[in-house]
């Protein structure tokens, strides 16, 4: 196949991925952007199979059917409420994918660089780029490996920390640093072939330390880093084989990741260095900011709840990882219906860092059933919360908590939260009193108008659904 | 091809990714990051361009066979796991 059909076939895949994006961004044409992309992706992977450059099919037939076979079973299997882990671990395949393009690409040339560069073959962006998409694919893969371990409870989700963690982080990436100069500079072949392996080996341990010290509840900003990291691993890849389908591909993918990451910094009012630095709630328990005002919780009966919702018009969920964690989504969408039935206007109110990843709740409740015109955000909800009657806030914690509005002594103080101390009622399902991921007391418990029910969500929801089917 | 006009095309299509997602409402960071995700997995493309190159050695040719099933993972789990979610979110009329 001439090779200017191939160049075009990739313009038309890059294309598709374009339009992909774009449509994935409205609920009514997500599903066809989806769609839109794959048939894109199966575009680029077709024509490439035509190259003039692959002449061998049997090892490839082998890694796609394996590779295939794998990530089918996978996606088909994997629970809903996995999902977050899930998509750390494609990010990280991914990353090892690029990773393993530019070994090979540099296997293929060793020691020829210096000569290359003097005859003028290859550019040094060339080699920078070789390095780096090691290096990028090698954090990406192990970071990944470290957030799927988190968020799936294999390893413990606080963040870990030791002393000197900075140092020993500052250490490693100078190292890199000077092996990355070294490698594109030096004419030694022998000696590049070692430090490119060392490369390989501190960028593993790159990916790890700098996802180690990062907390549960700010695993969102994680995954959409990682997400960001994967596409420029495919990028750098991209230039490495001098291949522009790669390269915009994997900068649209690297750019919506920065944006990710920047809408959950926001969401958090916290910068970016602050969540991967800070190790944020790590001394959560011991350092409980005293809340302020203090006073009594108020526990309410489900049965009591059930009367104040019986005469409620209008109801708002808040969910929280809670939710998540106690499976409630199915039971809170019932409960939603029932309300709906009895005459109340039912919405959910979904934090941008409400759950582990961008998104989370979301899909939860989509799962449920829950159709997304109910699904709003803290912006849609906030000026009209006031004349809401009841606020159930499920599992959520510090999105609610109030002092990040009124307390400028607190640590998430100026976080945008959901203002559910406004509404004329809030019910807080809770298992017991223990504080939130930041460990700071919140005061929302204490309120006039708030009713604290204990116990499991997932059980009290169902005994609130019960009331409503037996009456 | 020229080392520049890769750098040219890297920079724009960088803006036109922030263009193109950054109204994204939040309901969907869950499934636009998936999907993207799985464009990501494009670097199937330098996989499969070395895993056919003619004449690999040993180590080159472990290389290119990894590259491909990791990609692979990536390209089809990331699909088919943005497609299963998005066809979840339903509108109230039932339609998608």
């Amino acid at each position: 196949m001439p090779q200017s059909i191939v160049a075009v076939a990739y313009i038309i895949a890059a294309i598709f991925f374009i339009f992909g994006l774009k449509m994935l961004s409205k609920p009514t044409t997500a599903v066809r952007g989806n769609m839109v992309s794959a048939i894109g992706m199966l575009i680029a992977v077709i024509v490439t199979l035509l190259h003039r450059d692959v002449v061998t099919y049997h090892w490839i037939i082998f890694g796609v059917l394996v590779g295939s076979t794998i990530g089918a079973v996978a996606a088909t299997r994997v629970p809903m409420t996995s999902m977050p882990e899930f998509v750390a671990l494609f990010n990280g395949t991914g990353g090892i994918a690029s990773l393993f393009v530019g070994w090979f690409e540099f296997h293929n040339s060793t020691g020829e660089y210096a000569v290359r560069i003097a005859a003028g073959e290859v550019s040094y962006i060339a080699i920078i780029a070789t390095f780096l998409a090691v290096l990028i694919g090698g954090v990406t893969f192990t970071g990944s490996l470290i957030a799927y371990g988190k968020l799936s409870e294999k390893l413990n989700s606080r963040p870990l920390l030791f002393t000197g963690q900075q140092i020993v982080n500052a250490l490693v990436l100078i190292a890199i640093v000077l092996i990355g100069i070294i490698f594109v500079v030096s004419p030694d072949a022998s000696l590049v072939q070692v430090l490119f392996l060392v490369a390989i080996a501190l960028s593993f341990v790159l990916g790890v330390l700098v996802t180690i010290p990062i907390g549960g509840a700010d695993m969102p900003v994680v995954i959409s880093l990682l997400n960001s990291y994967s596409g420029l691993a495919a990028c750098a890849a991209g230039f490495v084989i001098g291949n522009t389908v790669l390269i915009v591909s994997g900068s649209l993918v690297g750019a919506s990741g920065m944006i990710l990451t920047s809408i959950m910094c926001k969401a958090m009012n916290r910068s970016l260095s602050n969540v991967l630095f800070s190790g944020f709630g790590a001394a959560a328990g011991s350092t409980a900011d005293a809340g302020t005002e203090q006073g009594e919780v108020k526990p309410i009966t489900v049965q009591d709840a059930y009367y104040i919702l019986e005469a409620a018009g209008s109801v708002v969920f808040v969910p929280g990882y809670g939710m998540a964690v106690a499976q409630a989504q199915h039971a809170v969408r019932e409960l939603g219906e029932l309300l709906e039935a009895n005459g109340a206007e039912v919405s959910y109110a979904i934090h941008p860092v409400a759950g582990r990843m961008p998104g989370h709740m979301n899909v939860l409740l989509a799962e449920a059933n829950v159709p997304y015109e109910q699904l709003a955000e803290p912006d849609d909800i906030n000026p009209t919360i006031s004349n809401v009657d009841v606020c159930i806030v499920i599992g959520a914690n510090d999105v609610v908590n109030p002092a990040a509005r009124d307390d400028e002594s607190s640590s998430i103080y100026g976080m945008p939260i959901i203002n559910v101390d406004h509404a004329r009622t809030c019910f807080v399902l809770k298992r017991s009193m223990a504080s939130g991921f930041a460990g700071i007391q919140n005061p929302l418990f204490f309120k006039e108008n708030t009713r604290m029910l204990f116990g499991d969500a997932k059980a009290s929801i169902t005994a609130l659904v019960a009331e409503f089917k037996d009456s | 091809m020229d080392m520049l006009l890769l750098l040219f095309t890297f920079v724009l299509a960088i803006f036109l990714g922030v263009e193109l997602i950054v109204k994204v409402p939040s309901q969907l960071h869950t499934p636009l990051m998936s999907g993207a995700n799985a464009i990501s997995g494009i670097t199937i493309v330098g996989a499969l361009l070395a895993s056919g190159a003619a004449g690999n050695d040993t180590l080159s040719t472990i290389l290119g066979v990894l590259a491909v099933t990791c990609a692979s993972i990536n390209v089809v789990g990331g699909y088919l796991v943005t497609n299963r979610m998005l066809s979840m979110f339903k509108s109230k009329e039932g339609g998608k």
